[in-house]
């Protein structure tokens, strides 16, 4: 039975802001595509999209300034500490499940829609709308070719693809060695290991945007050109966000350990970004196989 | 008792009451103020909702157009589904399990309460920018709470992109308050609470909560691949390109069918409470409850497709889908029998949560059986869109999870707010809601194997009557709620003084403290009672 009871916060501000922060954000994105879709300015759309992002950001800092000053005040039970960790363990868990709806469509065409619209199997009957449409995959020509003009080229997974691979990879590992690191007290080492890490982060998130030039530029690979472009986007792009969240977050822990945050015994927030690292690494390796090598 | 006592008043500090004003509602961390704001939010939603199912019947009292244009009929029906199911039910819950779940399990309150408070909160917006769809140019989305594209893409009014923003922001609401409730069973429950001593509404929650966790973000997928294929050009829905409308069907159902169950989890916890209080015995085969709850969930998964049946799946995958939605006939069988074996020879008696509770055995388990017709992939061909699929699922979601949530409510209230309810009142709230709720919707049994589809706004003349008597029901079912809200709002005002433990039969920690419960319950661990060591 633990003696000290658990902190329950008094009154707090973050909560109803960051409700209003949310609305600015949907209600102005929302606003934002509609009239680009009806081809319109989007001036009321964006700068409401644009207030939301800018208080969402101050909202997390304050709100997040708050737990840690609270944390440092020593305000936290190890149950506090509990509670915590399935926090950021179901999250995490809700995090793969949105990966699992975008792998489960690309297994879903590649497997069964393409191939009944080529002709195969009992629903062969969509043959009798694009009777030339041939079944293949990366998916070059559309059965609607004018509509969704398909790729000239897909990205080889043997160039930036596999470097990629090889960072996101090490930068698992550069973080395991900077929470070792931090187990010894070793801050020194600490720093020198998620400074690494973070610039493998950026390193990778730069061939990303550059691969996506090439696709655009140079192969016609679009998120027009057909389903194979809307899987292959949806599925690294929203990965690269990701990785650009967790590299923001992987700073903001380098930032805490500077200023002398952690030690070898207290340090959940460093631990929290470092399941989302390797979270963000394993949805990377099912990318690599699934959208470029497979 | 007296140890309670003692430990309740052991902090001073931690005993202070409420704030003040407004800024107790905004700002508060507190699990009963956010149960409570909650509950206020469904049951305005509730009523909503009603309204707008209240105009389709209206309309489809007679066959032709008499009231509102079949654009307008079609809106009601996606926004009354909409606002019911996100709106109504699941915050019902979520509130309930609030106000319960801290003082069942002896914690001093969630166990992320600033973020409990935000789960809320993000709901008035969300709804608010859902309502706001229907006066914009074009209208509300209008193609059903299933969104099926390319209705809601290819087809779909410029609202469509709210609606998605609004369902992004139910979802991540969903989320946390899910993380909330797992984080708060698994890690704060009071000492000597084991796992197999929880009370069974705090299991239902927590599987509950694990299913959320699992469906919601594929729901947030399913509606960004959505947004794509408007905005951006994708073609994730469009064969044209590749894609396949059916794709949406999949990974819509893949998070619906679990939805389902969201719904109804809980409700069995609702009703495992109530039936032994009233029966004064314990709950019959308490662990094959929860394991029955556990392949409910687990089935969940695989049954997605049952509501794909006439879509053109391949005939294994039609099989599978049906033995599969058949095998959860017996977990949930299962569930059924106990709740008999309880009452058997038990000492009953019939207060109103109790009637609640008995009205949702019976007509939950009609709505099962029609749920088994329905899983019979053949016989579905006949069945499918058509008001026999309303019926089925107005059965289990009216008398099953809404009776359930009423139950719970005349169940707790005395808690919540020290008074007993003027059983008189409930028991008339009781019998017209039970009968409204039979003549509304056991008809559309008949008008759907007859073939009456579902979603238009007339029909053929042979199918009048039976939905003249619908609609009758309908405007009975709808008005007695009204006496559900007279109910609470007398029974915060005032009444015959609640004990603490406001039941005679009633058993767990939440009947150890005074009602109405303190501000804050359990700032320390409790002792758990005789009946629970």
């Amino acid at each position: 039975m633990s003696s000290s009871s658990y902190y329950v916060p008094e009154q707090s501000r973050w909560p109803i802001l960051a409700s209003v922060a949310l609305f600015l954000l949907a209600y102005g994105a929302g606003t934002l595509l509609n009239a680009l879709s009806a081809e319109q300015g989007g001036g009321l759309g964006l700068v409401l999209l644009l207030a939301g992002a800018l208080m969402m950001g101050l909202i997390l800092v304050g709100w997040f300034g708050n737990v840690i000053h609270e944390s440092r005040g020593g305000l936290y039970s190890a149950q506090m500490d509990r509670s915590f960790r399935w926090g950021m363990s179901w999250f995490i868990f809700s995090e793969v499940m949105f990966f699992a709806a975008f792998f489960g469509a690309l297994f879903y065409v590649r497997v069964l829609a393409v191939p009944w619209l080529g002709g195969e199997g009992d629903k062969g009957v969509s043959q009798m709308l694009w009777p030339d449409f041939v079944a293949q995959w990366p998916l070059m020509i559309t059965p609607d070719a004018e509509r969704f003009p398909g790729p000239a080229a897909v990205i080889s997974p043997w160039h930036i693809p596999l470097l990629n691979t090889c960072l996101l990879v090490t930068s698992s590992f550069t973080l395991t060695l900077a929470h070792k690191a931090l187990l010894r007290d070793a801050r020194m080492q600490v720093r020198r290991w998620l400074f690494v890490t973070i610039v493998l982060g950026v390193v990778f998130i730069g061939f990303q945007a550059y691969e996506y030039a090439e696709a655009y530029h140079e192969l016609g690979l679009t998120l027009q050109a057909g389903v194979y472009g809307a899987t292959f986007f949806i599925l690294t792009g929203f990965h690269g966000l990701h990785v650009t969240l967790g590299t923001l977050m992987l700073m903001i822990i380098l930032g805490r350990i500077v200023v002398g945050h952690f030690d070898s015994r207290q340090h959940f927030g460093f631990e929290a970004v470092a399941w989302y690292w390797h979270f963000v690494d394993v949805v990377w390796i099912g990318l690599f196989l699934f959208v470029y090598v497979l | 008792m007296s140890t309670l006592d003692t430990t309740l008043h052991a902090d001073a500090h931690e005993h202070h009451g409420p704030a003040k004003g407004m800024g107790r509602w905004l700002f508060t961390t507190n699990h009963k103020d956010i149960g409570s704001m909650y509950l206020w939010f469904s049951l305005l939603m509730f009523f909503v909702g009603g309204c707008m199912a209240l105009m389709i019947r209206a309309e489809l009292f007679q066959p032709g157009l008499q009231l509102i244009e079949p654009g307008f009929f079609n809106q009601m029906t996606t926004m009354h589904g909409l606002i019911m199911v996100f709106g109504a039910v699941m915050p019902a819950f979520v509130g309930l399990a609030n106000w319960m779940v801290p003082m069942m399990i002896g914690a001093p309150d969630m166990a992320l309460p600033r973020m409990n408070n935000w789960s809320f909160w993000i709901l008035p917006f969300a709804f608010a920018m859902l309502i706001s769809t229907l006066f914009m140019e074009g209208g509300a989305p209008n193609f059903g709470w299933t969104f099926y594209a390319p209705l809601s893409t290819t087809y779909a009014p410029p609202s469509v992109t709210y609606f998605i923003f609004a369902i992004h922001m139910m979802g991540i609401s969903s989320i946390m308050g899910a993380i909330n409730i797992i984080a708060t069973i698994l890690n704060m429950r009071a000492p000597g609470m084991t796992m197999m001593k929880l009370p069974l509404f705090c299991w239902t929650w927590l599987i509950t909560a694990f299913l959320l966790i699992a469906v919601m973000p594929v729901l947030a997928g399913v509606v960004t691949m959505m947004l794509m294929d408007i905005h951006f050009g994708t073609s994730f829905f469009d064969a044209g390109g590749g894609g396949d409308p059916v794709l949406f069907q999949h990974v819509f159902w893949f998070f619906g069918h679990p939805e389902v169950y969201i719904m109804i989890l809980p409700a069995f916890g609702i009703i495992s409470q109530i039936i032994p209080t009233f029966a004064r015995k314990r709950l019959f085969g308490y662990a094959s409850m929860v394991y029955a709850t556990a392949s409910i969930a687990v089935l969940s998964f695989l049954v997605w497709a049952h509501h794909m049946f006439t879509v053109g799946i391949p005939l294994a995958g039609e099989l599978f889908f049906m033995y599969a939605t058949m095998l959860i006939a017996v977990p949930t069988g299962v569930k059924v029998f106990n709740w008999v074996a309880t009452m058997f020879r038990g000492s009953m008696t019939f207060e109103t949560p109790m009637l609640f509770a008995l009205a949702f055995v019976v007509l939950f388990t009609i709505g099962g059986f029609s749920g088994l017709m329905l899983a019979i992939a053949p016989v579905d061909f006949q069945y499918h869109d058509t008001y026999f699929v309303v019926a089925h699922f107005h059965y289990v979601l009216v008398p099953g999870a809404i009776f359930s949530i009423m139950a719970g409510v005349y169940y707790w209230l005395p808690k919540w707010t020290g008074h007993m309810l003027d059983e008189r009142m409930g028991k008339l709230h009781f019998w017209l809601s039970f009968i409204g709720v039979n003549i509304t919707f056991f008809p559309m049994h008949f008008i759907g194997l007859a073939g009456m589809p579902r979603r238009i706004p007339d029909y053929a003349l042979q199918f009048a009557d039976f939905n003249m008597v619908a609609s009758i029901g309908a405007f009975l079912f709808g008005l007695s709620q009204l006496i559900f809200l007279w109910n609470v709002i007398a029974c915060v005002r005032g009444g015959r003084k609640a004990e603490a433990r406001a039941w005679e039969g009633a058993e767990g920690l939440e009947w150890e403290i005074p009602s109405p419960a303190p501000y804050h319950t359990f700032a320390t661990p409790p002792q758990l009672p005789e009946s629970l060591r």
